[in-house]
C-alpha cells in the first residue's frame, strides 16, 4: 500500500471537490473493497477523501411511496429495516446473502455499487489484465474462467460483477443520485450506472472523477412477489456463480408482468429484458418459465470454464420464477 | 480442584479416571481472553518488520533488479536479495539421503539467481514499520529471464518416475499374487480413475517468525509443529551449530503439516536480524502461504478392485500419479493405507511421480489417507453397487483375519464393530440402495458411508518432570499444542500418574530447550509425548519412593512394602500413607527430577509383529438441490476405535475436525495451477474455499472402548487425522445415492454434477 | 509495453514488479556477485514515515498514538498498541480472525483504517472479560470446546457478540425464511449461517454453535 494522505469529508460538496483536485484521489466509504485492493497495490490512490461519516445514513420515504437510501446506509442497515424487509424483500435477501456479517456491518450502499470485481487474475499484479492495466491482455480468457461472464463480455474483459445487493436493485429499477464537485446533481438508472467492458473495461462505471453517489432510491415496489436466489460454491460467505432476482405479479393464472435481473452472469447485474417480455401473459407454468430461461440466455456465450453458467442460470431462473409465482 | 477424588471405572489403567475425562482445555481462558501469544505477537525491543517480495514467473532467473527506490523509501532500513543476502549452503539434491533429513536439510532463502517457482522470495524489505516494508517492497523492479516450465499433470503422466520410497519411508510398490490374472479372470470388477486437486493446508495463523540474535545465540518465536526439526534446518541452512539455536512456540495457530519444516519467513528473520543486528519479524501473507508454505499435490488415481460372485475381493490395485516438485521429491504415501485395509489374494499398489516446476508438497492433514482414502473408498462404493451388496456387507465380507501384505497379526482392529454400530445409530436402513430415489421438495437426499484407517506412528520422545516442596509438579518436553490439546492430555497424564489434582500440574511445551519430542505431526504427538511423560513420572515416583524408603526425615521410613500408590495428593506405601507435598518438604527441600522416552516406533518390536492402525467408519447425509446442483451436508457421524481415549472431549474436537476437512475435500477445496504461468490462480481465502459455519452440518462422534497394549504404555493411538480419512468419501456416496451421479474429480462442484441431473418438473 | 494484444498481452518476460510500466533499470548499478555476509549496510535514507497523531477509544480507555495513515485498526492494535488479542488471518476481510466490536457492532479490523476509527468506541477480545469473570459468550466457548488451535478463537467471540445483538435486535438472515418477520428464534441453521464470516480451520463449528447456543440461552 503506497501512501497517501488521509482527510474526513466535511460535506458531500466538499467531499466531490476534495476528490476531484486531485487526479490520484479517491472516496473511501467503508474501505472493505478499496482497502483490499490498496493492500495489493491494484489501486493506489494517493489521497482518500473520507466519506464514511457524512450524513448520508438515513432511508427516508420518497413522495412517489419509495424509499431514498443514502450512500452511507451500511449493507446491514439496509438488510434491516423494517421497511426494505416488507416491501423489498428481495433486496434483503440479497444482501443477506451477500459476504459476511462483518462486512455487511461496514460495507456501504455506494461502496456495494463500485466495488469492483473477483477475478483472479485482476487480484494477481503479475498477471495480464486489461481492466488493472490498460493494454496488458486478459489472462481469464483462455484461463481459469469458472466465475466469468456469459453476457455481455468482451475480448478485452470477460469479469463480472460481483454485486448482490445491485442485482436486486436492477430488478427494482433503482435510480442513482450524484453529486458533483460543483455541487450539481444527476440521477442515473442502475442499468446505466456500469459500462459494459468492450475495448476499455478499466472504465467500469459512467461516473465521472469527484463525481459522488448521494443516495439510491427505490421506486415504490412493484406489484408481484419477490424472491432472490443465488448459486454458490458453499453454504455462505461465497461469491455468486449466478444469482436471479425476479418479482412475478399474477393475474389469475396468468402472468401479468415480470421483472427478473442476475447476477454472476456479466459485469453488471443483468436485467433479462427478453425472457420479461416473454412472461408478459403467459401462463404461469413450468413451459413459460423455461421459455423465459432460455431468451434470457439467449445471447449467452461461454469461456470454458464458466460454460456450465449457462445451463446453470436457466435452471436457476426457471425455479426462482416458480418459486415467486408459488404464492404470488 | 477434586479431580482425583471421584474415581470412576477402576480398571488397571483408569485408576484414577483422570485421563479421558472430558476436562476444558487448560489452555482455554488463555485462548477465548485473547491472551495466548503465538509467533508475530511476541515483542521485543527494537523489532522490525520484514516484508517479502515474490517472483513473478514460475521458472528462470532474475536478470534485473532495482532495489535503488525501495531503499531510499521512508523507514527502510534494509533491502535483502540474492545480491547481498548472507551466504547460506546451495539447496542441495532433490532427494535426501534418508528420510529425517528432509526435516533438516538446509532451505536456504534468497541464495540464487534462480527461480524455482512462482512466488518464491526474490527480495525482503525490512522497515520500521510493517507499512513501510510493504510499500518498499512495492517499489522494487525486477526483471526476469523466464523459461519454459511444466505445469500441467495430466499432460506429462507418460514421464512419471518411480521414487525411491514415498514419505514416511514405506516402499514405493507393493506387489503380491498376481493381480493382472485375478482382474481379467473376475466376474465382477471395478477400474475407475479419480482425481484428486491440489489443496493448500491455510491454518488459521499464517506462518510467522520473530528472530532475534543475541551474541552469536540465535531466538526463533515462530509457529512451528516439531521444534527439534525446526532447529536443525535453521542450523544447517545458517550454518551454526543446533544448540545456538532456541526456537519458541508455545501457541501455534494450526499447522496441518505444513508448520512442520522452516519456510522463508524464519530463514529471512534470521539473516535479517543478523544483518541488521537487531529483531525482525516477517509473516507470510495468505496469498504467499500458497506457495511458500506447502500444498497437497494433484494427482490421478487409479483403482482397479475385482471380486468373485459373492462379493470376496479376488485383486486389489492401487495406482497413484501424483506431481511432485522438480527440485524437491515429495511422495505422499497414497496408495499405503490400501495394503492393510481389506483382504485380497492379489493385490498391487504403485506411487509415480510428475516433476512439476512448482514448490514442493508438504505433509497436510492424514498424508496418504486423505487422498487415497477419497478414490478408494468410492471405489469399494462402485463395487458394492455392481455386486448389488450393501457397502457395509461388502466390507464385512472382505475383513482380513491379519495384516494381508505383513502376515502380521493386527494390535487392535474394530473395524467392523465401527460399521456396525454406526449403521445403527445413523439409520443407515433407511437408505435406499437404488440412488436418485429419495426426494425431499426439490431436494435428492442420499446417504453414504466409508471406512477409516490410519497407521498408529510414534515417533521417540523424552519428558521431565519435577516436583516441588509445595508438591507442584512442572512438566517440561519440546512437545507442541497446534490445538491437539497437548496441554491438556499432558496435564491429565501427569495428574494421574501422579494422583494429584489438575491444579497442581504444569505443563510447558514449545520451547526447543525443554527434551526433544517427536513434535505434532503424523497424529503420533499424544501417544509420543504422552508415553513419555508416563514413563517420567513412573521414574519421577521411582525417586520418591527411593528416598521416601530411606530418608531419616520420611514418615514412610521402613515402610518396607512394594505396593505404593499415589492418590488424591498421598503417598501410600504398604498401610502407611503421608501427603505427597508434605513427604517431599521433608525429604526433599529442593524437590525431586526425573526424565522419561519412548522410542521411536519402528524400531520397537512391537511394532515389527504387529500391524497397528486406528479405525473408524464414517456416515454421511447429503441433499443436492435438482435445480442448481447445490450439495449441502445434513448430518454426519463417524464411530472411532482408536486406542485409549485420552480426554473425551478433544478427541471428539479432532474427529469433527477431521470430518469436516472430509467436507473440504469432497465439496470445495481445490487450488487451480495455470498451466500456463505456473502460479496458483485462486490463492486466498475467498476463492480457495475450506468450509464454513455454515457448510458444516450436526455431527456425532462415538468412540468404541478399546485399549491397544501393543501401540503403547498409555493404550492411546493417533486421532487427529484419522477424522479426515475416508470422511470425504462418505460425502462422495451419499451424493452419488443421492443422484445417481458419479463424479470422479474433486471436488465435487455443481458443475460437475448439473450435465447430469434431470431436470425434474415443477 | 509494446504490444497491446487484448488476448495475450505483453510478453511476461517484460512484467516489472513494481507495476511500472514505464520502469527503466540502472544497469550499471547491479554488482555480479554476492557481498559477504555482514557487509550490508542498512539501507541510506532511513527517512520516518509520515505519521498522523489520533486518539482511539479502545475498552474503555483513550490511547493517542501517532501512526501511518496507511495503519489498519488491526495493525494499530496487534503492532502499535499491544492488543495482539484481534488476529491477523487473511488481511483482506476473507476469515474474520480480526473481528473486533465497534459501537457494539462487529466488523473485520483488518479492512478499515485505524484513523477512520476516531471517536468510535472500539471493544476487542480483551475488554471482554471482567476481570477475573468471562464474558458468558467466552465461558461457553471454554465449556463447550468451541475451538482448537485457538487462532479463530478471538474473531469467533467478538463475532458471537456482536451476532447476538443483531438477533436480538430482529436483523433477519440469509437462513430465515420470512426476512420480514419481526423477530427471529435463534435455530443452530440461523447461528450457522450468521457466524459464517468467522472461518476455522480446525473446524470447531459444531461447538462455536453449541457454544453460542448456550450463551444465548443464558445457560
Ligand atoms: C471476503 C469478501 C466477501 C464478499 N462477498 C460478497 C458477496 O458475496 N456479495 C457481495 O455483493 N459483495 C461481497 N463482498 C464485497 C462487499 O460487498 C464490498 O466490499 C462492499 O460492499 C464495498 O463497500 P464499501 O463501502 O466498503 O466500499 P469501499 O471499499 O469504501 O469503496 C469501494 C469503491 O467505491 C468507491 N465509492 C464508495 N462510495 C462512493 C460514493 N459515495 N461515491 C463514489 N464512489 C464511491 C470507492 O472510492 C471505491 O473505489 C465481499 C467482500 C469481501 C472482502
Ligand atoms: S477478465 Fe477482466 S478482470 Fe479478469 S483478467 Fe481479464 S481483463 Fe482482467
Ligand atoms: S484478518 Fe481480517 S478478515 Fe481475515
Ligand atoms: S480454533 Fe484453530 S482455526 Fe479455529
Amino acid at each position: 500500500m503506497q501512501s497517501f494522505t488521509y482527510e474526513r469529508a466535511a460535506s458531500a460538496e466538499q467531499a466531490a471537490a476534495a476528490v476531484a483536485a486531485q487526479p490520484d484521489a479517491k472516496f473511501i466509504s467503508g474501505g472493505t473493497n478499496l482497502l483490499d485492493l490498496m493492500k495489493l497495490e491494484i489501486e493506489r490512490p494517493a489521497h482518500l477523501v473520507d466519506i464514511s461519516r457524512l450524513p448520508l445514513d438515513r432511508i427516508e420515504e420518497t413522495a412517489a411511496g419509495g424509499l431514498r437510501v443514502g450512500a452511507q446506509v451500511r449493507n446491514s442497515d439496509l438488510a434491516a429495516d423494517p421497511r426494505v424487509r416488507s416491501r423489498y424483500p428481495m433486496l434483503t435477501q440479497a444482501l443477506l446473502a451477500g459476504a459476511s456479517g462483518q462486512i455487511r456491518n461496514k460495507a456501504s450502499t455506494s461502496g456495494n455499487l463500485l466495488q469492483r470485481t473477483r477475478c483472479p487474475y485482476f487480484y494477481d499484479r503479475n498477471m495480464p489484465c486489461n481492466k488493472r492495466e490498460q493494454g496488458s491482455g486478459c489472462a481469464a480468457l483462455q484461463g481459469f474462467n469458472r466465475t466469468h461472464a456469459v453476457l455481455g463480455a468482451s475480448e478485452a474483459c470477460i469479469a463480472v460483477h460481483p454485486s448482490d445487493m445491485a442485482v436486486a436493485m436492477a430488478g427494482l429499477d433503482a435510480r442513482i443520485e450524484t453529486i458533483s464537485p460543483g455541487g450539481e446533481t444527476r440521477t442515473i438508472p442502475i442499468g446505466d450506472l456500469h459500462r459494459l467492458p468492450e475495448a476499455t473495461p478499466h472504465v467500469e462505471t459512467v461516473l465521472g472523477h469527484g463525481e459522488m453517489i448521494a443516495a439510491v432510491t427505490l421506486p415504490p415496489p412493484p406489484p408481484g412477489r419477490q424472491v432472490y436466489r443465488k448459486v454458490r460454491d458453499r453454504a455462505s460467505y461465497a461469491f455468486a456463480l449466478v444469482s436471479v432476482a425476479a418479482i412475478v405479479e399474477k393475474s389469475g393464472d396468468r402472468i401479468r408482468s415480470a421483472r427478473i435481473a442476475m447476477g454472476g452472469v456479466a459485469a453488471r447485474p443483468w436485467r433479462a429484458t427478453e425472457a420479461e417480455r416473454t412472461l408478459a401473459g403467459a401462463v404461469a407454468s413450468d413451459g413459460a418459465f423455461t421459455d423465459a430461461a432460455e431468451a434470457a440466455l439467449a445471447g449467452a456465450v461461454g469461456h470454458g470454464g464458466n460454460d456450465f453458467k449457462i445451463p446453470l442460470a436457466k435452471r436457476t431462473m426457471r425455479h426462482t420464477l416458480a418459486a415467486a409465482v408459488e404464492s404470488a | 480442584m477434586t479431580e482425583t477424588k471421584t474415581s470412576g471405572n477402576r480398571s488397571r489403567e483408569t485408576r484414577i479416571g483422570v485421563i479421558g475425562r472430558p476436562i476444558d482445555r487448560i489452555d482455554g481462558p488463555l485462548k477465548v481472553r485473547g491472551d495466548a501469544t503465538y509467533a508475530y505477537e511476541t515483542t521485543l525491543e527494537g523489532t522490525a518488520f520484514g516484508y517479502i517480495l515474490g517472483a513473478a514467473v514460475a521458472k528462470g532467473r532474475i536478470a534485473e533488479i532495482d532495489t535503488g527506490e525501495a531503499e531510499r523509501a521512508p523507514a527502510v532500513l534494509l533491502v535483502m536479495t540474492h545480491r547481498n543476502a548472507p551466504a547460506q549452503p546451495d539447496f542441495g539434491p532433490a532427494v535426501t539421503p534418508t528420510v529425517p533429513e528432509v526435516f533438516t536439510r538446509a532451505r536456504p532463502a534468497l541464495n540464487s539467481e534462480r527461480v524455482r517457482y512462482y512466488d518464491e522470495p526474490v527480495a525482503l524489505v525490512v522497515a520500521e514499520t510493517f507499512e513501510a516494508a510493504r510499500a518498499a517492497a512495492g517499489l522494487i523492479k525486477v526483471r526476469y529471464d523466464e523459461e519454459p516450465g511444466l505445469y500441467d499433470l495430466p499432460a506429462h503422466v507418460a514421464d512419471a518416475y518411480a521414487p525411491k520410497r514415498t514419505n514416511a519411508g514405506f516402499e514405493t510398490d507393493s506387489v503380491i499374487g498376481d493381480f493382472e490374472s485375478a482382474f481379467a479372470a473376475a466376474p465382477v470388477k471395478v477400474d475407475a480413475t479419480y482425481r484428486t486437486p491440489f489443496e493448500h493446508h491455510n491454518p488459521m495463523e499464517p506462518h510467522a517468525t520473530l528472530a532475534a540474535w543475541s551474541g552469536n545465540e540465535l531466538t526463533i518465536h515462530t509457529s512451528a509443529q516439531t521444534l527439534a526439526n525446526f532447529r536443525a534446518g535453521v542450523a544447517s541452512t545458517l550454518r551454526i551449530p543446533p544448540e545456538r539455536v532456541r526456537i519458541v512456540s508455545p501457541f501455534i495457530g494450526g499447522g496441518f503439516g505444513s508448520k512442520l519444516i522452516a519456510h522463508a519467513d524464519t530463514i529471512l528473520a534470521a539473516l535479517a536480524a543478523q544483518v541488521l543486528q537487531r529483531p525482525v519479524k516477517i509473516a507470510l501473507t495468505r496469498q504467499q502461504m500458497f506457495a511458500n508454505a506447502g500444498h497437497r499435490a494433484e494427482m490421478i488415481q487409479q483403482v482397479r478392485l475385482s471380486t468373485d460372485t459373492d462379493g470376496r475381493l479376488t485383486g486389489i490395485a492401487h495406482d497413484v500419479w501424483s506431481a511432485t516438485s522438480s527440485f524437491e521429491e515429495y511422495c505422499e504415501q497414497t496408495a499405503v493405507f490400501a495394503r492393510s485395509l481389506y483382504a485380497a489374494p492379489n493385490r498391487v499398489t504403485r506411487h509415480r511421480l510428475i516433476p512439476l516446476d512448482i514448490n514442493r508438497g508438504e505433509w497436510m492433514r492424514s498424508p496418504g489417507e486423505a487422498p487415497g482414502m477419497l478414490a478408494f473408498e468410492c471405489a469399494m462404493d462402485e463395487l458394492a453397487e455392481r455386486l448389488g451388496l450393501d457397502p457395509i456387507e461388502l466390507r464385512i465380507r472382505n475383513e482380513p483375519v491379519q495384516d494381508p501384505e505383513r502376515g502380521v497379526p493386527f494390535s487392535t482392529r474394530n473395524l467392523v464393530a465401527c460399521m456396525e454400530e454406526g449403521a445403527r445409530r445413523f439409520g443407515w436402513e433407511r437408505r435406499n440402495p437404488t440412488p436418485g430415489r429419495a426426494r425431499e421438495g426439490r431436494k435428492l437426499i442420499g446417504y453414504g458411508m466409508a471406512a477409516a484407517i490410519r497407521p498408529n506412528y510414534i515417533g521417540a520422545a523424552t519428558a521431565r518432570v519435577a516436583i516441588d516442596r509445595d508438591g507442584r509438579v512442572t512438566a517440561r518436553l519440546d512437545m507442541t499444542d497446534i490445538g491437539t490439546g497437548s496441554y491438556t492430555i499432558l496435564t491429565q497424564i501427569a495428574a494421574e500418574s501422579l494422583g494429584l489434582p489438575i491444579s497442581s500440574i504444569k505443563v510447558e511445551l514449545g520451547d526447543s530447550r525443554f527434551p526433544r519430542t517427536a513434535g505434532s505431526g503424523g497424529s503420533w504427538g499424544a501417544a509420543s509425548a504422552g508415553s513419555a511423560l508416563h514413563n517420567a513420572c513412573n521414574a519421577l515416583k521411582q525417586r520418591i519412593l527411593e528416598a521416601a524408603a530411606s530418608s531419616e526425615a520420611s514418615p514412610l521410613r521402613g515402610a518396607g512394602a512394594t505396593d505404593a500408590s499415589f492418590a488424591d495428593g498421598e503417598v501410600r506405601l504398604g498401610q502407611r500413607s503421608t501427603s505427597l507435598a508434605d513427604l517431599i518438604r521433608r525429604i526433599a527441600p529442593d524437590g525431586f527430577e526425573a526424565e522419561g522416552s519412548v522410542a521411536a516406533g519402528a524400531a520397537t518390536q512391537s511394532y515389527k509383529a504387529y500391524s497397528q492402525h486406528s479405525y473408524g467408519a464414517h456416515f454421511a447425509e447429503v441433499a443436492v438441490d435438482c435445480d442448481t446442483g447445490e450439495i449441502r451436508m445434513r448430518r454426519m457421524l463417524a464411530v472411532m476405535g482408536a486406542g485409549r481415549i485420552l480426554n473425551a472431549k478433544t478427541a471428539r474436537s479432532q474427529i469433527i475436525g477431521g470430518m469436516t476437512w472430509g467436507i473440504g475435500a469432497a465439496l470445495m477445496e481445490q487450488t487451480v495451477l495455470d498451466p500456463r504461468y505456473g502460479h496458483f490462480v485462486n490463492h486466498d481465502l475467498a476463492e480457495y474455499h475450506v468450509p464454513t459455519n455454515g457448510d458444516v452440518p450436526e455431527m456425532e462422534v462415538v468412540f468404541l472402548e478399546e485399549h491397544d497394549d501393543k501401540a503403547n504404555p498409555l493404550g492411546a493411538k493417533g486421532l487427529g487425522e484419522l477424522g479426515v480419512c475416508g470422511a470425504g468419501a462418505a460425502v462422495a456416496n451419499a451424493i452419488y445415492n443421492a443422484t445417481g451421479v458419479r463424479v470422479r474429480e474433486f471436488p465435487i462442484t455443481l458443475d460437475k454434477l448439473l450435465p447430469a441431473l434431470p431436470v425434474i418438473a415443477i | 509495453m509494446a504490444e497491446t494484444d487484448y488476448r495475450n498481452g505483453p510478453t511476461r518476460r517484460a512484467v516489472l514488479e513494481g507495476g511500472v510500466a514505464t520502469g527503466v533499470l540502472l544497469a550499471t548499478s547491479i554488482p555480479a556477485y554476492a557481498e559477504p555476509a555482514g557487509a550490508v549496510s542498512a539501507a541510506a535514507s532511513a527517512a520516518p514515515a509520515p505519521t498522523m497523531p489520533m486518539t482511539l477509544r479502545i475498552n474503555a480507555k483513550d490511547l493517542s498514538v501517532e501512526l501511518d495513515p496507511r495503519t489498519t485498526l488491526l495493525d494499530a492494535l496487534r503492532n502499535h498498541l499491544g492488543l495482539t488479542g484481534s488476529k491477523k488471518g487473511c488481511d483482506h476481510g476473507q476469515c474474520g480472525a480480526c473481528t473486533v466490536l465497534v459501537d457494539g457492532r462487529r466488523i473485520n479490523s483488518c479492512l478499515t483504517l485505524a484513523a477512520m476509527h476516531e471517536g468510535d468506541e472500539i471493544t476487542t477480545v480483551e475488554g471482554l472479560a471482567v476481570g477475573d469473570r468471562l464474558h458468558p459468550v467466552q465461558a461457553a466457548f471454554v465449556a463447550r470446546d468451541g475451538f482448537q488451535c485457538g487462532y479463530c478463537t478471538p474473531g469467533q467471540i467478538c463475532s458471537a457478540v456482536g451476532m447476538l445483538g443483531e438477533a436480538r435486535a430482529g436483523w433477519p438472515s440469509h437462513a430465515s425464511a420470512d426476512v420480514a418477520a419481526a423477530s427471529v428464534a435463534l435455530t443452530d441453521a440461523e447461528i450457522r449461517e450468521r457466524m459464517s464470516g468467522n472461518i476455522c480451520r480446525c473446524a470447531a463449528y459444531p461447538n462455536i454453535v453449541a457454544a453460542i447456543r448456550d450463551a444465548a440461552e443464558g445457560a
